[in-house]
């Protein structure tokens, strides 16, 4: 009996650890095939601009995979970034004299008040995530094109201290990076450890088990989509930051590298699992596969294409791992 | 049911006379609205959406998903200039672009139906997918030489009238997809299976063939579409068509289907394909920028599904308060 209950307990847990460890060996054969063809691609500078572009992916990987953990989905990220991103340096342009730290929490009101209207459209409208946030896609994004016209913000114009920021590092590593390890470390802990990560795992597995429960529904998606969205707000910072030129085009298309990002990283689109720190392994995969094209001298329209198949392949295992633990759990209950 | 009925016909008259209302108000107060030149325009416009939609509206009404389409559009562009610089006739290339997007669309039925993954989780992987095959075929160049017999027939119009040659096809095909989904036991078995998969597959229907052959269906168009595309701006770019899924998406909700399915009918949809351009439309002629027009239709998508969710809570906080205070009386 004791035999019957532990074995698929162990099929289980083997099982999501695999979805993590099968990421990182992914990364392991890759780097070390890319690198043996090319050295130069292990080169300090090669490895800091990947981490460095892993950064801005991760911080707003990390807030999907939240909203996905709770079976919903938030499209509106790519137009948040750019939404922050222009008030952030219009407004640095304006007031040169304003601190990083005022950037950094601007950026997180602007996103944080998008994923407000995000989730209480869902909540409260009952409108579903898939729609509602394919629709303040297009709001944001035009809400920003309308503002911006024509116009961008070049580098010239921005501070100093803001655009050496992405640059400048502690210890040897980029403030872009240790920000994008807090975020990640901190919403991993928060989803693993604190009372509102399991809830939102439990919502995410079944909705109305979570709400009988007696679980705070309401708050706990509105908290979700609030901390996508300010970490998209806070990924434009980062954006403006690094790229020093800004235009209401800024991350067109990348709310489709964060869903692939969180999906490739073991984030089941059934909701209810996965990790945060696999849905930031999986945009440090996206990232190198990336560079490794470049590095091979492939050509780089491939590498859309191959994001592509990666969704359509880790959603296939998510299936498989689901079918094989049914499988095991049936056999469980006949040998009872 | 009587009651869900009737619910539903004033969802699709309301969108029907709002598409009016909105036609009517334009074409007065709008200059060069109510021109016979742009309504060539607008029906040229409104093609493509209207087209790859009438798919979409079958597959959204068994409570499946298509995000795919526009990728599969602009792969088909991108086989049709790789195609015709390889130096084949455009009588073979046209069937060949449909066909390629019917195994694009079979391919995500086959994700979708036998191996039983989200339809939505697959579309978008195979949106990033198809797009980005279309860059590695065509890569980030155009192919601009089609001939003019095509390219005009496209842009043309009946007897040089107002009329565009493409709302002939827009005609067929929306009457034909029109009488399957409404007139036929097919038709039928769809809204059975968006209400309820399960019930449908014990009443005989054969569920997972059924959503299998609409991916097809939904390809196949889409790759017409890319034909259509290519040839109305005479250039085959991996990119054409970017987006459009979302706008497709936007008007089949905006016509009254309801994305968890079982619900909508295909009027419903034409008029909701027609009053987002005719809005577009008119606003670009008061030079509103294409990009600030995003706004309208985002607000759109939303509302559509928003207010029936709105005007239903209403009623039935009513209802419920009437009936309290019946029993206090």
């Amino acid at each position: 009996m004791t035999a019957a209950v532990a074995a698929p307990r162990r099929i289980f847990s083997g099982l999501v650890k695999v979805r993590e460890l099968g990421i990182i060996l992914a990364l392991v054969v890759l780097v070390g095939y890319t690198a043996a063809s090319n050295p130069r691609f292990l080169s300090g500078q090669s490895i800091r601009d990947i981490l460095l572009n892993t950064a801005i992916l991760a911080v707003m990987a990390a807030g999907q995979a939240v909203v996905v953990i709770t079976r919903n989905i938030d499209l509106s990220v790519g137009s948040v970034l750019s939404l922050s991103a222009f008030t952030v340096a219009t407004l640095m342009s304006d007031n040169p004299g304003l601190p990083m730290v005022a950037a950094i929490a601007v950026g997180l009101v602007v996103g944080g008040a998008a994923g407000l209207l995000n989730g209480v459209l869902v909540r409260y409208g009952r409108v579903p995530a898939l729609v509602v946030t394919l629709g303040t896609l297009y709001m944001f994004r035009g809400i920003t094109y309308s503002w911006a016209g024509g116009q961008q913000v070049n580098a010239d114009e921005l501070p100093r201290h803001f655009l050496t920021f992405a640059n400048d590092s502690i210890l040897g590593v980029p403030w872009l990076v240790l920000i994008a390890l807090v975020v990640v470390g901190g919403v991993s802990l928060l989803m693993r450890n604190y009372r509102m990560g399991r809830e939102l795992y439990a919502m995410g597995s079944s909705p109305q088990a979570a709400e009988l429960a007696g679980i705070k529904v309401a708050r706990n998606l509105l908290g979700a989509f609030i901390l996508s969205g300010a970490l998209a707000g806070l990924a434009g910072v980062l954006f403006a930051a690094r790229f020093g030129t800004v235009d209401a085009a800024a991350g067109t298309g990348l709310e489709l590298n964060v869903v692939a990002a969180v999906v490739v990283g073991g984030v089941a689109v059934f909701g209810g699992s996965g990790t945060v720190w696999g849905a930031g392994l999986g945009a440090l995969l996206l990232t190198v596969i990336g560079s490794a094209l470049t590095v091979l001298d492939i050509n780089q329209f491939w590498q859309q294409a191959i994001v592509g198949a990666l969704i359509i392949l880790a959603i296939c295992a998510d299936r498989l791992v689901a079918v094989r633990i049914a499988r095991s759990l049936r056999k469980k209950d006949s040998h009872v | 049911m009587s009651e869900l009925r009737k619910r539903l016909a004033s969802w699709d008259s309301i969108i029907v006379l709002l598409t009016v209302f909105v036609l009517v108000v334009a074409s007065f107060s709008v200059t060069n609205f109510g021109t016979s030149r742009n309504f060539t325009f607008l029906i040229l416009d409104l093609l493509p959406i209207m087209l790859v939609a009438l798919p979409m509206t079958f597959i959204i009404v068994t409570g499946e998903i298509d995000l795919s389409v526009a990728s599969t559009l602009g792969l088909a562009s991108s086989i049709m200039g790789y195609l015709w610089n390889q130096g084949l006739s455009i009588e073979s290339i046209i069937p060949i672009c449909i066909i390629a997007g019917a195994i694009l669309g079979a391919i995500n039925g086959f994700l979708v139906t036998g191996l039983g993954l989200p339809s939505l989780a697959v579309t978008i992987g195979t949106l990033a997918l198809y797009r980005g095959l279309a860059l590695v075929v065509l890569g980030d160049g155009a192919v601009a030489d089609f001939p003019f017999s095509y390219t005009g027939w496209v842009t043309g119009t009946i007897g040089g009238g107002p009329v565009p040659n493409v709302l002939i096809l827009i005609v067929v095909l929306a009457a034909v997809f029109g009488v399957i989904l409404h007139a036929t036991p097919f038709g039928r078995s769809l809204y059975a299976i968006g209400a309820n998969a399960q019930a449908a597959h014990f009443s005989g229907i054969r569920v997972a063939r059924t959503k299998f052959w609409l991916y097809v269906v939904s390809g196949a168009v889409a790759g017409l579409v890319g034909v259509l595309w290519t040839l109305r701006y005479s250039s085959a770019r991996a990119d054409n068509g970017a987006g459009l899924e979302l706008a497709v998406v936007a008007a089949v909700l905006l016509g009254g289907v309801s994305i968890f399915g079982g619900k909508g009918s295909l009027p419903g949809v034409l008029a909701g394909v027609v009053l987002l351009a005719a809005l577009q439309n008119a606003l670009r002629l008061q030079d509103v920028s294409g990009q600030a027009l995003n706004i309208v239709t985002g607000a759109l998508l939303v509302l559509s599904v928003l207010l029936p969710n709105v005007a239903t809570s209403i009623r039935t906080t009513w209802q419920r308060r009437r009936l309290r205070r019946a029993a206090t009386v």
